[in-house]
């Protein structure tokens, strides 16, 4: 009868545990700072952006209680498989690649590639003939860097970075001709110093930035979804989105 | 690469044709970076290395200085500072220098060679140091002046003693030329680095790239056994062969 007791508490105990992880009441969530205007620390230290407001108001959506974590690129998805955290909302695009580790939510903005050199570069990016022989930069594993592998990797000598920042100052001391980065961040930290200039059209690639979650939780996804879909139609979202961008990145 | 080899290299989801000769790639730029710094590194040793044995203040303070410098700072740092800092010297860009420190290979082959120098220097600084004084008043006895007591006596004498010592710095720096990776050099690590992020799978493409390595060093272990037993071949018990 003990037994019997004993073997019924445990059962009880899991069942009660797989319950408490299902309901998502708590829910961890990575962002890699600082990726400004998306994620990064105000002058009081506090974590701030459209990506973490967006977060704030889904999780106000879900009626979830929500932690940040801060995470580094490159262990992101490797944090998330084993459970460090829930979610990423961390300006992750959606690829097929990726998508093959992780479960994407619906895809919640969408951010062109920008093309970015110094003043006295002239050619046209697009022109394969007048880029060859130039050397471009991009950050590794981003769509810029799959997009110029794939489109240009014949014509141009790519060269690819960890940080942006290690690659701007190889653009200032004339080792790059011409860089392809996410517009924002190149808006950021290009634009804003003096000798550079946008060169050519951006380019809207990839199917934007979701949420990824485990493969698992797909209940958390269907959550997470429902929350997005809402914000994007009762107005929440063009709300956020129009404090930081002065363009639409709304998908 | 034959087309059949490509097809079946295909049929993997990560360690396809394209991956397979990133990584190939990777091995020459690493093999060639890590052969050339340590030739390199090592024609300048010998030199400094006496230079570093005199008596004479004004020739082994210098030498002295060098080696300091560069073993007290990381390989990292020097890289740093040799590939961004050249960059960074107003109208460099104008001159004929920048041929050549403008591709990462050329800044990272500085720093390596300036690195492994240092410490080889000290490697066989310390095998002269230790030359028996007999052999040297040996040598004086028969009348050889300093330059044939340098190259006949201690210098040979040192070399067996270093050999050991100088095995590890060949390996050592094969390992510590993974950092070539982050000046945009695309060596064995650079490789690796590319292929985790297209797929994702740190497991697949560290693993990988940590067997090329270890592959490489017992290659070079094996190598310096037999030139340790050649050079040592007059030590081994009468008999063996």
């Amino acid at each position: 009868m003990k037994k019997l007791f004993v073997a019924a508490s445990c059962a009880l105990a899991m069942a009660a545990g797989t319950v408490q992880a299902k309901d998502w009441k708590e829910v961890r969530i990575a962002f890699d700072v600082p990726y400004a205007p998306f994620e990064y620390k105000d002058e009081n230290g506090e974590l701030t952006g459209f990506e973490v407001e967006l977060a704030e108001a889904m999780c106000e959506q879900m009626k979830a209680d929500c932690e940040f974590v801060i995470q580094a690129w490159d262990g992101m998805i490797p944090g998330l498989l084993a459970r460090k955290f829930d979610a990423i909302m961390s300006s992750m695009s959606i690829t097929p690649e990726r998508a093959e580790r992780v479960l994407f939510s619906e895809p919640y903005y969408n951010t062109p590639g920008g093309w970015f050199g110094r003043t006295d570069f002239n050619t046209d990016v697009t022109d394969m003939e007048a880029m060859k022989g130039k050397t471009v930069g991009v950050q590794r594993g981003t769509t810029m860097d799959t997009y110029v592998t794939e489109e240009m990797a014949d014509v141009v000598t790519i060269k690819r970075y960890t940080t942006a920042d290690d690659m701007v100052l190889d653009l200032e001391g004339q080792r790059l001709d011409v860089v392809f980065v996410d517009y924002p961040v190149g808006e950021q930290t290009i634009l804003s110093k003096e000798g550079f200039k946008e060169v050519g059209e951006p380019v809207k690639l990839g199917e934007g930035v979701g949420v990824a979650m485990r493969q698992r939780d797909k209940d958390l996804a269907g959550k997470v979804n429902a929350a997005l879909k809402k914000l994007k139609n009762d107005g929440t979202y063009d709300t956020i989105m129009q404090k930081y961008f002065s363009y639409d990145i709304k998908m | 690469m034959p087309e059949f080899i490509t097809e079946w290299l295909n049929q993997n989801e990560i360690f396809t044709a394209m991956t397979m000769m990133e990584y190939w790639d990777g091995l020459v730029s690493t093999v060639q970076l890590v052969f050339l710094s340590l030739v390199i590194g090592l024609v300048l040793a010998i030199p400094l290395a006496i230079m570093r044995t005199s008596k004479n203040h004004f020739v082994s303070g210098p030498v002295w200085i060098f080696t300091y410098v560069f073993r007290g700072t990381p390989l990292l740092i020097q890289l740093y500072i040799i590939y961004y800092g050249i960059a960074q010297i107003p109208g460099i860009q104008d001159t004929f220098w920048w041929d050549i420190f403008k591709e990462p290979f050329y800044p990272a082959l500085l720093a390596f060679v300036l690195n492994t120098a240092a410490y080889t220097t000290e490697i066989i600084r310390g095998a002269i140091v230790a030359t028996p004084n007999g052999e040297i008043e040996a040598a004086k006895a028969y009348g050889m002046n300093w330059f044939m007591r340098m190259r006949r006596i201690i210098l040979p004498s040192a070399a067996r003693r270093a050999v050991q010592a100088y095995s590890n710095e060949v390996i050592f720096m094969l390992h510590s030329s993974a950092i070539a990776s982050v000046v945009t050099i695309v060596d064995l690590t650079g490789a690796a680095r590319n292929i985790y992020s297209r797929f994702y799978a740190p497991f697949d493409a560290f693993i990988a790239v940590a067997l090329i390595y270890m592959a490489l060093t017992f290659l070079l272990v094996f190598l310096f056994r037999k030139l340790e037993n050649h050079l040592l071949r007059h030590q081994r018990p009468a008999g063996s062969s």
